[in-house]
């Protein structure tokens, strides 16, 4: 870099602070589209946790360590798969949706689903073996037992949907595939950091790699609050 | 009141293997819906489990419970009562709305049944935030709310200290006086000495004995009970 990291670091904050019309609508359709994934995989992920933590089932525990194994679920890989159900030759081809955002939202859905239904299943089994048995002696139905955990571990649920609102926030690969990261169109965080890096206009992927930094430390800081505020006012 | 004085629960055979142990063996029991009954035993005699059998949560493998008339209205208190993450009120509220309690008329039940316990300064405060005395007397208020004929109890003070204890037998004695039958498991025989009208002695899943508390204390019928009433080590 030119002029050394110092100097990089301060044209970033300059176009953190300034906008030169690059920056931040890159940094909008990043939050868009990881936004709107977590909510689809959260949609998705806790009625499938409530459901796995409450039905005992034939090979249960195979689906269960299948579930926690896909927490690991490459970035690259899940880009893969979304590219060949989408490309034109794949199953659905035909919707079009291949280097658009909607690409991208489903990429990472798919992705951050697996982490937040592993994440929900296990805080709401833990809730059930702790007031599962207060339940029973009171004839809950299941709904109404499902309806009680839910409200009982909401805390704790929200920071597994917030820890996969990091994950598809902070991750490359899925969207660089999918999205293919065209200017304008469906250029994330990620992506523009890895070109402009390749570029060598490190300035431009410094003030992303701040505001992504920021993005997900903000989001650490929430869980952390809520669960505090839990703690105090709930015990 | 003076219906269930008269009424008793049938218990017959009951069997029941948990973990593929067998929990409950041949229990045969007639217990009155109203009165003091303490089962007692060393521990794991098979006495939480024939209370959760008693009261329907834990259906026996063999045999049946069933009521004299109509099956008398039962709620279980546990030793470590689970505590849901609201207030002390809204925990019975919630008993009271899976009990099927209409929303207008769960309010004033609520309070009146913390009052009752004594814990109507404690309405507002989050249970979880309550002591050990306090949990379990919100636990009774929570059972008790639902205005049953018999109130089941699992070792009710066993966690707690003296005074603590003391304050929850008082209770229990109390609400004993204004008809509601107690059938109570301890291990602590000077407490099955003060509350019991009638005492089962439970031993590796069986009944042993079964009669009123003052010919059990004063002549024990069986050499186990002998020896249980001097303190040896029963295996």
């Amino acid at each position: 870099m030119d002029g050394g990291i110092g100097e990089g670091v301060e044209r970033a904050l300059g176009l953190v602070l300034g906008d030169d019309g690059r920056l931040w609508p890159i940094v909008a359709l990043s939050l868009q589209v990881s936004g709107l994934a977590t909510v689809l995989s959260a949609a998705i992920a806790l009625p499938l946790a409530a459901w796995l933590a409450l039905t005992p089932f034939a090979g249960r525990g195979a689906v269960v360590a299948a579930l926690n194994a896909l927490m690991g679920l490459p970035a690259v890989v899940a880009g893969l798969l979304v590219y060949l159900l989408l490309s034109r030759a794949g199953p659905l081809g035909s919707l079009g949706l291949l280097f658009t955002p909607g690409a991208m939202v489903v990429a990472q859905t798919l992705l951050v689903l697996p982490l937040v239904a592993a994440l929900a299943r296990q805080t709401l089994e833990d809730a059930l073996g702790e007031c599962g048995p207060y339940l029973r002696s009171l004839g809950a139905t299941r709904l109404q037992t499902i309806g009680t955990l839910l409200h009982e571990a909401r805390f704790s649920l929200l920071t597994a949907v917030l820890a996969g609102f990091g994950r598809a926030a902070a991750e490359v690969g899925a969207v660089m595939i999918v999205g293919g990261n065209i200017d304008g169109v469906t250029r994330t965080m990620t992506t523009a950091i890895a070109l402009e890096t390749s570029k060598g206009d490190l300035p431009l992927a410094l003030g992303l790699g701040l505001v992504l930094l920021a993005v997900v430390l903000a989001i650490n800081a929430a869980a952390f609050a809520l669960r505090q505020y839990a703690i105090r006012r709930h015990g | 009141m003076a219906e269930s004085a008269a009424r008793r629960l049938l218990l017959r055979g009951l069997g029941l293997r948990l973990g593929g142990v067998e929990v409950l063996r041949d229990v045969s029991l007639e217990l009155p819906v109203a009165g003091r009954t303490v089962i007692v035993g060393p521990n794991g005699a098979g006495k939480s489990t024939l209370l959760q059998a008693i009261h329907g949560m834990l259906p026996p493998e063999s045999g049946r419970v069933d009521a004299e008339g109509p099956r008398p209205r039962l709620a279980l208190v546990f030793q470590r009562p689970a505590m849901l993450r609201r207030s002390a009120l809204a925990n019975v509220e919630h008993a009271l709305a899976i009990a099927g309690v209409p929303a207008g008329a769960r309010v004033a039940r609520a309070r009146a049944a913390l009052e009752d316990v004594g814990l109507g300064y404690a309405a507002d405060r989050p249970a979880r935030r309550l002591s050990g005395g306090e949990q379990q007397r919100l636990a009774i208020a929570r059972a008790q709310s639902l205005e049953p004929e018999c109130l089941l109890l699992d070792e009710p003070t066993a966690s707690l200290d003296p005074a603590a204890g003391a304050a929850v037998e008082r209770h229990l004695l109390a609400l004993a006086a204004r008809g509601i039958g107690l059938v109570m498991t301890t291990h602590d025989l000077a407490q099955a000495r003060r509350v019991a009208q009638r005492i089962v002695l439970m031993h590796r899943g069986r009944v042993v004995e079964d009669g009123p508390a003052d010919a059990f204390f004063a002549s024990p019928r069986t050499d186990v009970a002998r020896r249980f009433l001097a303190g040896d080590w029963l295996e």
